[in-house]
């Protein structure tokens, strides 16, 4: 009985998820390439600033997005900064042809079971989550950013300071 | 005669063939039934969501390319894991979700029978009202031939 009621709670506990805090360090356990093949993971670009962008290829805001975060990996891709996409529950053709309709050129980590959403935190898609280079958050949004949020908000921080 | 034989032997196959063909075709109905929309939590034969039209479309190009229902069950844990499931797995760790059911079961039958067994030693009576095991003490006995006897007839 005593197993039993254990499983329960422990059930209980690791559903439960309280969410990131700024200044906490995040997740970054090997997730499955989108594309190519291979696993990839936040720790692969330790030392750069990193926003991990939640979305799902039948997220209509998440369509709305895209054109923003690309145009911005463009301005500031490198060695210091870049977006990483991470399609989560999303059937992996689907996010395939999401990332070739909307020419997104970032790198982008696939998410199937929402493991990973859900050791972020998310509330849905789509949610950014700003890193800094030590591994820890220092922006969270939720919901789709556009181009006035990421050059107020995501660019100040960044090596070379405005957008 | 032969003739007649092999014309039923035709229409037997002809009725026979297409039944066979359908029961091996995986249908959409059925398959909504064992897995889960995972973004709403629900099976998907009730969701609604965006996701889960994307999903029943997947499972329908699946049939059309001739999958099993299992084999498309495979497909979407694949894809999604093995929460897709609305069933878990028979393996590994989900095996437990199947034998502490059963285990929890067979605990309780077993407590009980003991307790039935020690009850049923111990004189399974309390000797309270409208007890039966025993019968009355020697004085009541006595009473009770006594009052017996007068009515005698």
């Amino acid at each position: 009985m005593l197993a039993v009621v254990g499983l329960l709670v422990f059930g209980l506990v690791s559903k439960g998820s309280s969410g990131l805090a700024v200044g906490e360090p995040v997740p970054n356990q090997p997730l499955p390439r989108l594309e190519g093949g291979g696993t990839g993971s936040l720790a692969d670009y330790r030392g750069r600033w990193v926003l991990v962008n939640f979305w799902a290829s039948w997220c209509i805001p998440c369509r709305a997005e895209a054109p923003a975060l690309e145009d911005f990996q463009r301005q500031h891709g490198g060695s210091q900064f870049t977006v990483l996409g991470v399609d989560t529950r999303d059937l992996s053709g689907d996010g395939r042809a999401f990332v070739r309709e909307y020419e997104v050129g970032y790198p982008q980590l696939r998410d199937g079971d929402g493991d990973a959403a859900h050791e972020y935190g998310t509330t849905g898609v789509p949610e950014s989550f700003l890193v800094d280079p030590r591994g820890k958050l220092r922006l969270h949004a939720v919901g789709p950013v556009d181009e006035e949020y990421l050059s107020e908000q995501v660019a100040p921080l960044l090596p070379g300071g405005s957008s | 005669m032969r003739a007649r034989l092999a014309l039923v032997a035709a229409l037997l196959l002809a009725l026979l063939a297409p039944a066979a063909g359908a029961a091996e075709r995986a249908s959409l109905i059925e398959i909504e039934k064992q897995v889960m929309c995972p973004v709403c939590g629900t099976l998907l034969q009730l969701a609604e969501s965006p996701q889960a039209q994307r999903e029943r479309v997947f499972i329908n190009r699946l049939i059309d390319e001739g999958k099993s229902e299992e084999e498309i069950k495979d497909t979407l844990v694949v894809e999604y894991g093995d929460e897709v499931l609305a069933l878990p797995p028979d393996s590994g760790f989900s095996l437990s979700a199947y034998l502490v059911p059963i285990v929890a079961f067979l605990i309780a039958a077993v407590a009980l029978m003991i307790g039935v067994l020690r009850w049923r030693r111990a004189g399974g009576d309390d000797g309270g009202p409208g007890s039966r095991v025993g019968g009355p003490s020697g004085e009541d006995s006595e009473r009770l031939d006594a009052d017996l006897a007068r009515y005698d007839l």
